[in-house]
């Protein structure tokens, strides 16, 4: 396979990964945030009604209210839509930091000529 | 496994900050020396992979799941220096526009998930593909148990943050056997998912692979 052919395979299966399987992912919480809600009781609402657990002094994200914030799409009220499109939005733009920065720190080789 | 804020405090937050900045500033150093026209884009399809990957949670117990850090994922792939630097995009890109993971908190993030468990992974990496068989089941054997024991550092970082400067009076054991049990399972899930990866990689394009260019320069073919 082709280098060219290689990362354009990558790249399109990491969009679809994050388009679309990224839907049927679990939503209970992660390892950390689990261990962050130990001590407490909550309600129906995932509200928090008694006990002492790290859960309690967590603090709102400073950008809450950025239009992808959560993985979503502000304005798309679609689930499915939105979580796809923040995830293709999200992979495009780490490949594009990511690749540039990387291509910025690269090694130049020497002119081969000479 | 991205800290919120208000977890820990503000001033072990901040010296968090300071030890971030200067691990990923030495990664940026020495990912020079590695980084040419072949490993550049590389890197830059591991980290948008690692976002990805980021955004699958998978459950392991009832009520609790699980995504890959993808540290072992990218140690294997492009080496430790760029790979740290792979994670670490990511968790900025996660935290200054998903929302996830604390702005305060990206130090006690990048430190936990782009250094330390990195780190441990990378180490683990080079002795395992030393002495394990030079096969595909010895590449993806190296990256299972490279992961499970890189995802347990990460959660081990969090468990001294919160031993600094935790915002609650909790048992400090019971949170680290919480956090070592939930982070064997998500390791081990990790595990599965990079060894698939990595193998994949090493079957189509095996020159792509940095660990298999470091530790098993042109193995030698007998011929039958």
């Amino acid at each position: 396979m082709k280098k060219k052919t290689f990362l354009i395979t990558g790249l399109l299966v990491t969009l679809l990964l994050a388009g679309v399987v990224s839907n049927f992912a679990s939503g209970s919480p992660d390892g950390l945030d689990h261990a962050a809600r130990e001590g407490c009781t909550f309600n129906a609402d995932d509200e928090i009604t008694g006990g002492t657990c790290m859960a309690q002094q967590e603090q709102d994200h400073q950008l809450a209210g950025s239009p992808l914030a959560d993985y979503g799409v502000k304005g798309i009220d679609n689930e499915f839509l939105s979580t796809g499109l923040s995830g293709v939005a999200g992979v495009l733009l780490t490949f594009a930091i990511g690749g540039g920065l990387f291509w910025l720190l690269r090694r130049r080789e020497p002119s081969r000529k000479a | 496994m991205h800290i919120a804020n208000g977890i820990i405090n503000g001033p072990v937050s901040a010296i968090f900050i300071a030890i971030a900045a200067a691990g990923l500033a030495v990664c940026v150093w020495r990912a020079k020396v590695d980084l040419d026209d072949r490993l550049a884009p590389m890197a830059g399809l591991v980290a948008a992979f690692i976002f990805a990957v980021q955004m699958l949670n998978i459950q392991v117990l009832p009520g609790v799941s699980g995504h890959l850090l993808g540290g072992t994922l990218a140690v294997i792939l492009v080496g430790p220096w760029v790979g740290a630097l792979c994670v670490a995009t990511v968790l900025l890109v996660q935290a200054l526009v998903f929302a996830d993971g604390g702005l305060t908190a990206i130090g006690l993030n990048i430190t936990n998930m782009a250094l330390l468990g990195t780190a441990a992974a990378y180490l683990l990496v080079a002795l395992l593909l030393r002495i394990l068989p030079r096969t595909t089941g010895g590449l993806g054997a190296t990256a299972l148990i490279a992961s499970v024991v890189g995802v347990v550092v990460a959660a081990m970082g969090f468990v001294v943050e919160y031993a600094l400067g935790g915002t609650t009076e909790l048992s400090l054991g019971a949170i680290a056997a919480t956090m070592a049990g939930t982070h064997t399972l998500i390791g081990v899930v990790e595990g599965l998912i990079a060894a698939s990866t990595v193998v994949t990689v090493a079957k189509v394009r095996p020159d792509l692979v940095y660990a298999l260019r470091a530790f098993r320069a042109q193995p030698i073919k007998v011929p039958a």
